[in-house]
């Protein structure tokens, strides 16, 4: 195969998301008034910006406050503040206890926030970016990092392209491209898949907690009119989640006669039987949910992992030449349920002390490590800090018992209570053995609320060129059918979201198919595999999802 | 020689197209939006009639708001020279009035060979490649997956119902592509960064003299019914009787 071309740039950043274009628009505003001319460059592997974006999201403003005082007057994609919060426990699949609103712990008030779409939002964003003079290459996949002789991060380069199943080249051909730069910052969000190289080379988590995950899971819905409360926002835990499982419901309302509604599954889950979708689709069929639902359609559908281990799993953000933001490091408040505000946050400061470094005449590669206290000098240390017992109290105490000790820590003494939970098994060492669990019996769908998983993957626009290697990479293509069948029944058949994986057997004994041009990019199976045998690697860019106001 | 290529901004091929709520068209709201796959065949057939030497410049051109820039510049990446941009707060004027504007746009520019993608994914009309021959009085030729060119003769060869065409067209002439004339190629970062410093020339309706007619008017848009799913039957029996009981086909 053909040599990589390359280019050079001042800084690069990996991922078009909200911490990496927050970098970006930074950079270029500290440039420009500093007059350091810096060329910036974002890549990013869906199809455009916002293709791959999914959350939920309520948005709190406090970095956009920051970044864009103006964004009001810039058209900013926030238009519908939140006007009502509402928690429910769900006790069965009927009946749910309203939380009073007094009750709840302080973290999970909105007043102030505002409803949105993320993918919106980075849409926005990207334009602020390139009217600053930033280059963003959407369709393009960081796939590798480069190093130099000094083990310092040198750049990246982004995959090949025309390359078949078969790994051989096809007339299409056309090598991937050498993105050198004196800094590169990683901004691709939970479990980046350069970020994890990163994490091991420069054993970034040292003497921190695993980091621990969730699946979130979204619909979006057109409702009736009549049944639509712009600015109201619905969280909710308990059925049809249970025996140590956790996570929650949200529902927002949104504009525009729109509804997201979705479910966050902890990944650390026990029981191998245990199917996120399911549990979704089961989910919206309780009242709390459906009377909002009634009449209307579904829309959009996607999945995206989240990193939710907080401040007590946060590794080293800074590395020789590069800097790790935003969920690629895991700054997600998880007492808030929200990362969009601390994503951003980050990926600012990143490009103050990237700014700090080239004006005082740094010409790249050294390990900037005032960024760890700038961060920690910020308000992003300080909420994840107050908030660092919150998610392991959940799982040591359950809903009831940890929802107390969350309640006064966050509503009566600010998060300040004097010890830290740990919580130090990671996910994909959770699952028991699938004989020691009782099977879930899922209700079928019945094509009003609920839905099967391959026309739900439809919704989400995903498209692989297929002709391409399989980008969902076994270490050992054995362990799949000798190991994890018989002892956890494949769980992969039901954490993934998108029906990439089964096992099929055409009559010589099962074998696993890997459906890859299902992929929604959510990154479970790299996280939730209990022989962490699966490493997810960019496919060509481009592919993947093309989620619309998601 | 100079080639003139049509491009049109369309709904991603990807996406799956929704209608609007009050069924007044389809919702592009936050879609992502390309290059028509039929266009793109058409400006990389042009990109390698320049890279053969038969061509000695490549001109793109589209008509829309201000967000189909994106699409010049994305055939620009891929080696076109420059771009025209007709700006029309309109998104589709209709095949009629676009064939009125890229034939007053060749009157201008005077290509050699005007290439067009057989027809739209969005509206599907198959029309603004032969309307445009008419009105230029060119000869044309429809649905090409195979052009060569060699003078002032193109040779063209045609998917046509049950077999292959082949023509000879005296230039300048006007050429639309079909899906097999070629694969186009991945666009190239630096060959992106390049697109933005191409000339990219603006100009408007009322500059080239004419004036788009709403010759049709969209009343409605109805998404295709919804497919029923499968049920098993015990029997043969019971599959007959629901052929002709239920599904009304036998």
């Amino acid at each position: 195969m053909s040599e990589r071309e390359s280019m050079e740039f001042d800084v690069v950043i990996v991922g078009a998301g909200p911490s990496g274009l927050a970098t970006a628009c930074r950079l270029a505003q500290l440039s420009s008034d500093r007059q350091l001319d810096l060329s910036i460059c974002v890549v990013e592997k869906g199809s455009e910006v916002g293709a791959h974006i999914l959350s939920g999201a309520v948005i709190e403003t406090r970095a956009l406050d920051e970044l864009f005082p103006d964004w009001k007057e810039r058209d900013a994609p926030l238009v519908t503040p939140v006007t009502r919060d509402q928690v429910y426990l769900l006790r069965d699949d009927q009946n749910a206890w309203s939380l009073p609103s007094a009750l709840v712990p302080r973290t999970l008030h909105n007043e102030g926030n505002y409803i949105a779409s993320l993918g919106n939002l980075c849409r926005w964003l990207a334009a602020q970016a390139e009217e600053l003079g930033v280059e963003i290459f959407p369709g393009f996949a960081a796939t590798e990092v480069l190093f130099g002789d000094q083990g310092q991060v040198i750049g990246i380069a982004t995959g090949d392209m025309g390359v078949g199943a078969d790994g051989e080249p096809k007339d299409s051909y056309t090598p991937g491209m050498e993105l050198l730069a004196r800094y590169t910052v990683f901004a691709e969000g939970c479990r980046g898949q350069l970020g994890k190289v990163l994490q091991q080379r420069y054993d970034l988590a040292a003497g921190v907690d695993p980091q621990h995950y969730g699946i979130g899971l979204k619909e979006l819905w057109d409702v009736d009119p009549a049944l639509h409360e712009p600015g109201l926002v619905v969280h909710g835990a308990g059925w049809p989640l249970q025996n140590g499982t956790n996570g929650g419901f949200f529902l927002y309302h949104q504009e525009n006669n729109q509804v997201a509604v979705g479910l966050i599954v902890d990944l650390d889950y026990d029981n191998p039987w245990l199917s996120p979708y399911d549990e979704f689709q089961r989910v919206k069929q309780h009242p709390v949910i459906a009377r909002y639902l009634k009449g209307g359609k579904r829309v959009a559908y996607g999945a995206r992992a989240l990193a939710k281990g907080g401040f007590n799993a946060l590794p080293r953000m800074h590395f020789p030449g590069g800097l790790l933001v935003g969920c690629d490091a895991g700054t997600l408040n998880v007492a808030k349920l929200k990362g969009t505000h601390t994503g951003l946050k980050t990926g600012m400061l990143a490009a103050e002390e990237i700014v700090e470094a080239i004006g005082a005449g740094d010409q790249g590669g050294s390990d900037l490590a005032g960024f760890d206290a700038r961060l920690r000098g910020s308000w992003v240390h300080e909420e994840l800090y107050a908030t660092r017992n919150f998610a392991p109290a959940l799982h040591r105490l359950g809903i009831l018992g940890g929802g107390a000790l969350n309640y006064l820590d966050q509503n009566l003494v600010g998060g300040k209570l004097p010890f830290t939970l740990h919580d130090r098994t990671p996910d994909d060492a959770r699952l028991r053995p699938a004989s020691a669990c009782s099977p879930i019996d899922y209700p079928k769908p019945d094509g009003v609320l609920s839905f099967d998983k391959l026309s739900s993957v439809f919704l989400s626009n995903t498209n692989h060129e297929e002709d391409q290697p399989c980008h969902l990479h076994l270490a050992d293509p054995s362990i799949p059918v000798e190991r994890n069948l018989p002892e956890f029944a494949e769980p992969a058949q039901r954490y993934c979201p998108a029906g990439v994986y089964e096992i099929v057997d055409d009559g010589a004994g099962p074998r696993l198919q890997i459906n890859a041009q299902n992929c929604v990019h959510c990154k479970t199976c790299d996280i939730k595999d209990p022989a962490q045998n699966i490493t997810w690697v960019a496919p060509e860019g481009g592919g993947g999802p093309n989620y619309p106001n998601m | 020689m100079k080639v003139l290529v049509a491009v049109k901004r369309v709904i991603d091929y990807n996406v799956k197209v929704r209608v609007k709520p009050d069924h007044s068209n389809v919702d592009l709201a936050n879609v992502k939006m390309s290059i028509n796959p039929f266009c793109e065949i058409a400006v990389e057939e042009a990109v390698r009639l320049k890279e053969s030497g038969a061509a000695s410049e490549v001109v793109v051109v589209s008509i829309g708001p201000k967000s189909v820039q994106d699409q010049i510049r994305a055939a620009m990446a891929m080696g076109a020279d420059r771009g025209i941009w007709i700006e029309t707060a309109e998104t589709d004027l209709g095949a009629l009035s676009i064939a009125r504007l890229l034939a007053q746009v060749v009157r201008d520019e005077q290509p050699g060979l005007v290439l067009l993608g057989k027809q739209s994914i969005d509206s599907d009309n198959n029309q603004t490649g032969q309307m445009l021959a008419a009105m230029l009085d060119y000869p044309q030729a429809t649905f090409a997956s195979k052009l060569t060119v060699t003078g002032d003769e193109a040779e063209v060869t045609r998917e046509i119902d049950g077999g292959l065409q082949t023509l000879a067209l005296k230039l300048p002439a006007v050429v639309t592509t079909d899906l097999r004339l070629n694969e186009p190629r991945y666009i190239k970062l630096p060959d992106i960064m390049k697109a933005k410093r191409k000339p990219l020339a603006q100009t408007s309706p009322e500059t080239l003299g004419v004036t788009p007619s709403a010759g049709l008017k969209l009343l409605s848009v109805e998404p295709p019914a919804e497919r029923q799913g499968g049920v098993m039957v015990e029997s043969v029996a019971a599959l007959v009787d629901a052929l002709k009981n239920q599904a009304r086909v036998l």
